[in-house]
């Protein structure tokens, strides 16, 4: 089944043209890698799917499950099931962890038709998804992203991630500021979250994210649209090779 | 139900913004509109008042009569027309009411409308209601089970009839008539309002109560509250107001008097919801309110909290006097203003005994085009040693209209006190609103989350019940305050 197809598109920010005709089809079980150099438009990217204001889509749509979601706000995009883990998480200076993570439960429960749940349900399912990720209880009791080091903040949107359950999940340079314990914790926590009715968009500077989280397909970006797709070994090429081929290819 | 998701629903449920507009229709006793001695006299002969009552009443009028209006808070209104606002106005057929089955109905239906637990089978909830409606206090609940343990809770009428001597030993004792213009004109016609006592080492058993509402148009209400709690003695008292929605503004000036003696404590919680008025700033509550404890005796303690979120200008400086040794004043306070509210509230820390100490923290949310001053007032006087305040003043702004201010005024007269004092200032940003919307809440739910989080240190204090209530109305008096 077609989960997301990204049909070109075009946005800009201000006067400045960001994403240039962009194109790819995701569909259940995928996971897909996007690797590109430094201002190829990954970030803008991610922000576009996910319906950050600042963005002005010029041309192009954007399905999500066969549903045109370009006129639709970030939150409901959300509830339609896309999920983005942020390269850069924010900080929610005294909201607690665990009651955000309560709030988001809750509220996507209703979005799906399903009843609400109980405090101590919640704090259960809650607990249980976080020791598989290494995140303490005590974790949960201090403010979102206040404080936290790069491998808390990325397991922390790693766990609203398994905790939401989406249908698309795009994660924005999500090894950015990992060492290599804190990759593996990660890799694995998104690999176990793979399943047959998942789409998967991970974008990144380098390849050694995806020896954790293996892809099954591989796109090179660069200027705003995708220059080159291949398997796996493509993210191979780049880690030997750079980038400068692919550039001066085109 | 966890109270952030409980907060969600009820924003979502309140389709129209003030959900307390609705207003009563009751066979009404008025008095002419206008203030003058006669009014005085026929407000003090409804009440079958003493002639000393009356007597304190007209010389509070003499007072008043002299006085200016002050103008020195950061609010602008009209000016009042004091000769166009009823003082009396009473739901008829309440007097000498025994039990609740004598209330009128509508008027229970009201109550319950505002979700109070009036009927004797709250009890479970723990909570003793007085309820003010207008100018009239129409019924008191679980005052045989305060009796018993010799606490007085009764309306304020009642008690100039019954205990005159503790009335005469303690009104006007924190704030004298002349204080202010408003505690003037309030010691004049003031109507009803609240009474405790609580003897020599009692803990009070339950949570007092008292809910206020303004129904009648054009009319003001001038309630007053007096609590007393002698030597060794406990009691945490609630208030909560409404008022109907109406597009012409109505006055609420109310004096609030606290007195603990020696090794006393009175925990004071305000969830204030007077109508703020409608988006554009037409009508609403003109709440100028004086609120004053005298920490008296050593060791005792006196604790303001407050949840400001209505009312289209507040005026509004709970303080304490630390008379006492180690006496302590505490003040919580998160006041929100959205659209065309005003509010400039704070408190007065007055430290005479020693080692006193008085902890401030006030949290102060404004958006729309509103303005939210704290003002507040630190003062250690030469005969408090080694006396301690902590004053912490945190504002968050939504949007880019509207305006936080922070006036502290610090003296120490004594070289061994110690103040600290710290600010900040901040903003719910684009980014924390879009990180929280990518997870699935609207903005509403977002900015009810972080506001909530913001004022978590205030809110904790609050007793439980009030607690749910407050972060509720955090949710609703925002709406509409982004996108």
């Amino acid at each position: 089944m077609n989960l997301l197809n990204i049909d070109n598109l075009h946005a800009s920010i201000g006067d400045e043209k960001i994403l240039n005709g962009f194109s790819l089809k995701i569909n259940s079980g995928e996971t897909h890698a996007i690797m590109g150099p430094n201002g190829s438009g990954k970030s803008t990217l991610s922000y576009v799917l996910s319906g950050k204001d600042d963005y002005n889509v010029t041309q192009g749509n954007i399905l999500l499950k066969n549903e045109n979601i370009i006129e639709l706000s970030a939150d409901e995009r959300s509830k339609l099931g896309l999920f983005l883990a942020f390269q850069y998480p924010i900080e929610l200076p005294g909201v607690t962890g665990m009651t955000f993570l309560r709030t988001i439960i809750n509220s996507s429960r209703v979005a799906k038709g399903l009843p609400e749940l109980e405090g101590i349900e919640l704090v259960k399912i809650i607990r249980e998804k976080a020791t598989e990720l290494n995140i303490s209880q005590d974790m949960l009791k201090r403010f979102v992203n206040v404080g936290f080091s790069g491998g808390e903040k990325k397991r922390f949107e790693i766990l609203q991630m398994s905790l939401l359950d989406p249908s698309i999940a795009v994660l924005d340079e999500t090894d950015s500021g990992l060492d290599v314990d804190a990759l593996r914790t990660v890799g694995s926590g998104v690999t176990n979250l793979k399943n047959k009715d998942k789409g998967m968009l991970v974008i990144t500077h380098y390849q050694r994210l995806l020896d954790h989280i293996v892809p099954d397909f591989v796109h090179i970006m660069v200027k705003g649209k995708i220059l080159e797709s291949g398997g796996p070994d493509l993210a191979k090429i780049v880690e030997k090779e750079g980038y400068k081929r692919f550039i001066d290819a085109n | 139900m966890p109270i952030q998701e409980e907060t969600i629903e009820k924003v979502k449920l309140a389709t129209s913004k003030y959900k307390y507009g609705f207003s009563t229709n009751l066979d009404v006793d008025k008095a002419p509109k206008g203030l003058n001695e006669d009014i005085i006299k026929l407000i003090s002969s409804k009440k079958d008042e003493p002639q000393w009552m009356l007597e304190w009443r007209l010389k509070a009028f003499e007072i008043w009569k002299k006085m200016e209006e002050p103008d020195w808070a950061k609010v602008n209104y009209p000016k009042i027309d004091y000769q166009d606002i009823y003082y009396y106005s009473a739901p008829k057929n309440t007097e000498k009411l025994k039990s609740l089955d004598e209330v009128d109905p509508q008027l229970l239906e009201t109550y319950e409308k505002l979700g109070i637990p009036l009927k004797e089978q709250k009890v479970l909830a723990g909570v003793a209601v007085d309820a003010v409606f207008d100018s009239v206090s129409v019924v008191t609940t679980f005052r045989e089970q305060l009796a018993e343990k010799g606490v007085i809770f009764c309306p304020i009428s009642e008690a100039i009839k019954n205990y005159p001597d503790l009335i005469k030993k303690y009104i006007g004792s924190v704030i004298p008539r002349h204080d202010n213009y408003f505690s003037a004109l309030n010691s004049a016609v003031f109507t009803d309002g609240s009474f405790v006592f609580i003897p020599k080492g009692v803990r009070c058993p339950m949570e007092l109560s008292t809910y206020f509402r303004i129904n009648e148009k054009n009319t003001g209400q001038f309630e007053r509250t007096l609590i007393v709690a002698d030597d060794d003695s406990y009691v945490s008292y609630l208030e909560g107001c409404t008022a109907p929605q109406r597009d012409e503004n109505q006055l609420h000036a109310a004096v609030v008097e606290l007195v603990a003696h020696k090794n006393a404590e009175i925990k004071y919680s305000t969830v204030q919801n007077w109508y703020p008025g409608d988006e554009n700033g037409k009508g609403g509550i003109f709440n100028f309110v004086t609120k004053r404890g005298s920490c008296l005796g050593d060791d005792s303690k006196i604790s303001w909290t407050q949840v400001e979120t209505g009312s289209a200008v507040t005026w509004k400086y709970p303080s304490c006097i630390l008379h006492g040794k180690n006496s302590v004043g505490e003040f919580y306070s998160v006041a929100i203003t959205n659209n065309y509210q005003q509010a400039d509230t704070g408190t007065k820390m007055i430290h005479l005994g020693e080692n006193s100490k008085s902890t401030i923290i006030s949290k102060g949310i404004s958006a729309g085009k509103s303005q939210n001053t704290y003002r507040g007032k630190v003062l250690m006087q030469p005969g408090a040693k080694n006396a301690r305040n902590y004053t912490q003043c945190d504002s968050l702004l939504i949007g880019d209209q509207c305006g936080a201010h922070t006036v502290p005024y610090i003296t120490s007269k004594n070289p061994t006190s110690n103040i600290e004092h710290e600010a900040t200032t901040s903003k719910i940003s684009e980014d924390q609103l879009f990180y929280c919307l990518s997870r699935g809440l609207s903005e509403e739910e977002a900015v009810s989350l972080i506001v909530n989080g913001f004022c978590k240190e205030v809110m904790k204090e609050l007793p439980m019940e009030f607690s749910v209530e407050a972060q509720k109305l955090i949710g609703i008096s925002l709406e509409g305050s982004v996108g």
